[in-house]
């Protein structure tokens, strides 16, 4: 089975994770009708190292991977602080 | 025996006639150059050759025919979708593939079954009657059933699922279909080669060149080509193509598995589907029990096949038919499945001019085929999208003008 490590408590069985998709970019304040498309609709598709939101779900806790989805190659973890943003008032 | 038989076994089948010609090298220009051999692909080539007359079309396929997403699907045709849109679209197709056979002199094995969507909940339930009205407005045959019905049509059924989630209703689509999948690429294939279009496979694209807003040809790993339109009929590697050619798309790549059993005496003549379950299930010809699930729940660009997927499987399908925990898995694959967010497809012009897109087939591709084929070869060839696909159209995520198809097209929901 495939090993995640997991920042909290290490390696642990990847069916403990559950998947929260790609890091987005912030939010732009007052975005046109095409900034807000590209940020609600459109993603990095191809093969590549992409930056993911993982939830460990017996501690309850998010966390940031760095993947490759070509290969399934977990590279390392990234501290959500580093990843993480204000969102803009509205 | 025949005599005929006798002499292939005596001589050897050199002399015979091959199923595809075997195309020399690539000319330096194609009027049409078709990304993706597979059931799309020759379909598209085969009805832009049959209607349009437009025969110097080049397929070109990283591998073999027919080896990506349509080899890979669980063959079921239906056309149960949620929006008039998807409807109309997909009820089109199976129009067409009920005379497919004949078409193309090749036998499909098309099959029509009936197909139960079961629900087993209030909610699922409402979703039913939602489909069945909206499919019965737009001329398509599906209405809900109730538990009794479902159990009686259905052999082998526990209604009440192992006691966790008891069938409620269904809802049932009379026109719901399977067809031998392989048997769909090779007769396009075949039909399409001898109206004089060439099938290039193991003719892998590396880059697309454009200049003044619009497409001039394509770089391969066996050349270069001129051509004035390019259109992308490849799946799961579209953000690869796409990506070429600088254009942003909202799809995702997920593994999508699926498996059979050992073949058993024929019992099954419907396809199941249950959503809550998140599985399908209908016998072929064969025999053999096609089993499908939702969507892996990570993006990968891989087709690779998990324990963890059979092993999920296993646990629902025991559940719906008590009798499968005596079969064995003998094989399960994977394909990519590329996912858009509101689970319709992404097909038509796009800005950059003479750059065509058949993509965002997710789980819903292989029903799709001959339509899909057919109105992209009436897009290239006028230029316009097609009234059916005009709903799909690349600009549809910048109007917010989405085709939410979640509720019908796959079974992850």
């Amino acid at each position: 089975m495939k090993i995640i490590d997991c920042p909290v408590i290490g390696p642990r069985p990847a069916a403990e994770f559950t998947y929260g998709g790609a890091v987005g970019a912030p939010p732009v304040e007052d975005p046109t009708p095409d900034q807000l498309a590209e940020h609600v609709f459109y993603r990095a598709g191809a093969p590549g190292v992409l930056r993911e939101w993982w939830y460990h779900r017996p501690t309850g806790r998010w966390f940031v991977l760095e993947r490759n989805t070509a290969t399934n190659d977990i590279l390392r973890t990234v501290e959500p602080e580093e990843v993480a943003y204000a969102i803009p008032m509205l | 025996m025949s005599l005929h038989l006798l002499k292939l076994g005596l001589k050897g089948t050199d002399d015979e006639p091959r199923f595809f010609p075997q195309p020399g090298e690539l000319k330096s220009h194609y009027d049409v150059v078709i990304i993706g051999g597979g059931g799309h692909g020759l379909a598209c080539a085969y009805y832009l050759a049959r209607d349009h007359g437009i025969r110097n079309v080049a397929v070109l396929e990283q591998g073999y025919l027919g080896g990506g997403n349509t080899g890979r699907n669980t063959t079921i045709v239906r056309s149960n979708y949620l929006t008039p849109e998807g409807v109309r679209f997909y009820d089109a197709s199976l129009r067409l593939f009920q005379d497919l056979s004949e078409d193309l002199d090749i036998n499909l094995f098309y099959s029509t079954r009936g197909h139960y969507t079961l629900a087993h909940s209030d909610d699922a339930m409402r979703t039913m009657r939602w489909r069945a009205e909206v499919n019965r407005h737009q001329g398509v045959e599906s209405h809900v059933v109730d538990r009794d019905y479902v159990t009686q049509a259905i052999p082998g059924l526990d209604p009440d699922c192992g006691g966790s989630q008891p069938v409620m209703g269904a809802l049932y689509h009379a026109p719901g279909a399977v067809a031998r999948h392989d048997a769909v690429a090779w007769g396009y294939g075949r039909a399409a080669a001898a109206r004089g279009v060439e099938l290039h496979q193991k003719t892998r694209v590396t880059g697309i060149q454009q200049s003044g807003g619009r497409v001039r040809g394509v770089t391969t790993d066996r050349g270069t080509i001129e051509c004035d339109s390019v259109i992308s009929m490849v799946a799961g590697s579209t953000p690869i193509i796409t990506d070429m050619v600088g254009l942003p798309t909202p799809i995702e790549i997920f593994p999508l598995q699926a498996c059979v059993t050992e073949p058993v005496k024929p019992f099954l003549n419907t396809i199941v589907v249950s959503g809550s379950l998140h599985l399908y299930l209908s016998q072929s010809s064969r025999g053999e029990l096609v089993m499908g699930a939702a969507v892996d729940p990570f993006v990968l660009h891989s087709t690779r096949s998990t324990f963890g997927f059979v092993e999920g499987l296993a646990d629902n399908i025991v559940d719906l038919m008590p009798f499968t925990s005596r079969l064995r898995v003998v094989r399960q694959w994977a394909g990519m499945s590329d996912l858009t967010p509101d689970f319709a497809p992404i097909m038509g012009t796009t800005p950059l001019s003479g750059f065509y897109l058949d993509a965002g087939w997710g789980t819903w591709g292989f029903k799709a085929t001959p339509i899909s084929g057919k109105t992209m070869a009436e897009t290239v060839a006028t230029g316009r999208n097609h009234e059916l696909i005009e709903p799909f159209r690349y600009s549809r995520f910048r109007d917010f003008e989405l085709v939410g198809e979640k509720g019908a097209a796959s079974v992850g929901h």
